[in-house]
């Protein structure tokens, strides 16, 4: 008897809840109006971001040569060479980290309506309606927060999720991801460019590579040349070093160290192995503040088989960055790079 | 011998005679409120009128209701193909599991028994590794199709001595090669990027969320030709329940009713599999939950299993999407947490209302 009335319960429940939806939605109607309202008017009236925002501190935002309001349409050319035009930066949902934080500093933080679980600075992108990782998307989700453009890298997916977006007529711009330092000024105009403020994209690419130019010198300066092993860390589970091709080998060569993973002959990421420590020999010890607090700090870290072996082990020269502040290649990469060159020679410090 | 069938499902208990004979309605009806929701709700709102409109607009009457483009978008080109693959894949895997379970004449055969699942598994995460699509947005679902079907083939004929398979050489089969395509899989995680490691893994837990027109076609005509055939094994199952030679002394040919099973089976799955990735569960569940409920003919069976496993996927689909919009939960972790706890209870109710497995 009682799966039967199980089965009635559930058709019950079934009914009630398309009644309920009726409801909700008869009452909600179409929130469409917000969006438009939201919508930078042809008119004088400067709605975006034209007031400087106190975000990002330690990026300084554009000078006022810049455009004070986003000039609209936009045409950019999405990674595959598309041409998408955007009318529309009212609303903005960017769907990783490092977009994030070039939108802010950008002076657009306002407009962005949505972000990916990655998006961790500055500190108010965490408050964003969060939609989830930016390779299992969800293009209804997404379209619930009424973007009027979309902005990710090309690792955003899965593709058919894309493609649902576009097709509910909503802009979806895709960047290449950055291979080397010279990439993030080409990414900061890029997303600039997407979002109507050319003039403000270029100041804030300039001034990063100023900033970033400055550490290279700084590092051309430095007598050592330590080997320097990036260690991502997860708990005592995933523990990886990082090699040929990975952001940290980029960062580490142009702080003037050498990359011990890629020496020792690893290629992207490889597991960690007390052999593997052994060949790499690093001096020096880089890895993420969170990766460090999982294995329990410097101690922690020092119990994992070979690292107290290594020359870096045995010093206790480990140095720990915010992953995001580090690996994040946007505005903040000069600051990061110049505190890496400065944690990998301490002869610098005269 | 239908007669010994009925003598057997007679002794299950009258109790649940009535809810036996409405059983399929019933499932039915489950279904096509499971679908309707799939519809109505989501993270954009959508007024039912609107979605109405929508639907019957694109099957060419001219209402006049009125909704937006963008909600058009929303409903058609989103909700209404992944609804449908969602049908496909719980229809597929119910069924699959449900005809398996019977061949094998154990309630705990499930898709992944006769290999299909690591097949595809190892299909699939082969190719994201290598990072080649020869087929575009194909390449992964008809990697897994293949290394699905290869596997199931691989397991069948090494376990064929003399024309022969018998039911413990096949399981034992597949546990050494579900194992060899593990260590394969490792293997191919061995030399994987981060990044691919991350698709890997929400590969692996399973999603409906990239149902499109274009791959939702070829995914339902799948499921179709391997579902609707195995609807006409129920009668054979019964009989191979009473045991191997039985059966064959009744005139069925064990031998190639275990073939054709496996392979419509297998079929089933590797299409579920390829296009939403591994949905663990459904395919061991749905079919013995239907047991407890109707008994153990499987010409009732089959249909209910297809019924129940599509319902129970569209709704796991429904929150998955919605739970924590705008993101989305992952399909597999909300089948296992939501089915888990249920069929716990069920068993539990089942041995105090019979003292055992009816």
């Amino acid at each position: 008897m009682i799966p039967r009335n199980g089965l009635r319960w559930f058709v019950l429940a079934g009914l009630a809840s398309i009644l309920a939806a009726t409801a909700a939605t008869a009452c909600g109607g179409d929130d469409d109006d917000d969006a438009q309202a939201g919508a930078t008017a042809p008119a004088a009236t400067a709605t975006t971001a034209a007031e400087e925002s106190p975000t990002a501190a330690p990026t300084p935002t554009p000078a006022i040569t810049a455009e004070s309001r986003p000039v609209l349409p936009a045409t950019v050319k999405d990674k595959d060479g598309e041409e998408i035009t955007v009318s529309d930066i009212s609303r903005v949902v960017v769907l990783n980290g490092d977009l994030t934080e070039v939108v802010y500093a950008l002076g657009l933080g306002e407009n962005v309506v949505g972000v990916d679980t990655s998006a961790t600075y500055p500190p108010e992108a965490r408050e964003k309606p969060k939609i989830g990782y930016q390779r299992s998307l969800n293009a209804e989700g997404i379209l619930s927060l009424q973007p009027t453009v979309i902005i990710g890298s090309e690792l955003a997916g899965p593709p058919a999720v894309i493609e649902q977006i576009r097709s509910a007529g909503v802009p979806v711009v895709l960047f290449k991801t950055v291979s080397s330092l010279d990439d993030i000024q080409r990414k900061i105009t890029d997303v600039a460019t997407a979002l109507g403020v050319p003039n403000r994209g270029r100041l804030l690419a300039q001034q990063t590579k100023a900033e970033i130019d400055e550490a290279l010198a700084l590092a051309a300066k430095a007598t050592s040349k330590p080997r320097v092993a990036f260690l991502y860390l997860r708990g005592s589970t995933v523990q990886t070093m990082a090699g040929k091709g990975s952001g940290a080998d980029m960062l580490i060569t142009a702080a003037g160290g050498i990359d011990a993973g890629s020496e020792a002959g690893i290629v992207g990421s490889k597991p960690l192995t007390p052999e593997s420590l052994v060949t790499a020999a690093p001096d020096v010890i880089v890895v993420t503040t969170s990766g460090l607090q999982s294995v329990g700090g410097v101690d922690g870290l020092l119990q994992i088989p070979g690292i107290a072996q290594t020359p870096a082990g045995k010093a206790r020269r480990v140095v720990d960055f915010d992953d995001q502040y580090l690996l994040g290649m946007g505005p903040r990469a000069g600051k990061a790079l110049m505190d890496l060159v400065k944690a990998l020679h301490p002869e610098l410090k005269g | 011998m239908a007669l010994a069938v009925s003598e057997l499902a007679r002794r299950a208990g009258h109790a649940r005679a009535h809810f036996r004979l409405a059983a399929l309605p019933t499932l039915a009806i489950l279904l096509g409120c499971a679908v309707l929701l799939n519809l109505a709700i989501g993270a954009v709102r959508v007024p039912p009128s609107a979605v109405l409109g929508i639907l019957l607009d694109h099957a060419g009457f001219s209402t006049g209701l009125e909704y937006t483009p963008q909600q058009e978008a929303v409903v058609w080109n989103i909700r209404v193909p992944r609804v449908l693959l969602a049908l496909m894949v719980g229809a597929g895997l119910g069924t699959a599991g449900c005809a398996l379970q019977g061949i094998f004449r154990n309630p705990l055969a499930d898709p992944g028994i006769i290999g299909v699942s690591s097949g595809a598994a190892l299909g699939a995460v082969g190719l994201i590794i290598l990072g080649v699509s020869p087929l575009g947005m194909w390449s992964v679902p008809a990697a897994a199709f293949a290394g699905g079907l290869l596997l199931t083939l691989m397991v069948y004929a090494l376990s064929r001595r003399d024309g022969r398979t018998e039911v413990v050489t096949l399981v034992l089969t597949g546990v050494a090669l579900n194992a060899i395509a593990g260590g394969l899989i490792g293997f191919a995680l061995f030399y994987a990027t981060d990044a691919q490691l991350r698709n890997v893994v929400f590969w692996q837990l399973g999603s409906v969320g990239g149902a499109t027109w274009p791959n939702v076609r070829p995914a339902v005509l799948a499921a179709v030709v391997a579902v609707v055939p195995l609807m006409r094994y129920g009668h054979r199952l019964n009989l191979l329940a009473l045991g191997e030679r039985e059966a064959y002394h009744l005139g069925v040919d064990t031998e190639r009713l275990r073939l054709q099973v496996i392979a419509l089976a297998a079929l089933a799955t590797a299409a579920a599999v390829s296009f939403a990735g591994v949905i663990g569960f459904v395919g061991l569940v749905v079919p013995h939950m239907l047991r407890l409920m109707l008994g153990p003919d499987h010409r009732r069976l089959l249909p209910a299993s297809a019924l129940l496993g599509a319902a129970v996927i569209a709704l796991a689909d429904l929150a998955a999407r919605t739970v924590v919009a705008p993101a989305e939960m992952p399909l597999g972790v909300v089948t296992a947490l939501a089915g888990g706890p249920y069929f716990l209870w069920l068993i539990h109710r089942t041995r105090r209302a019979q003292g055992g497995w009816g």
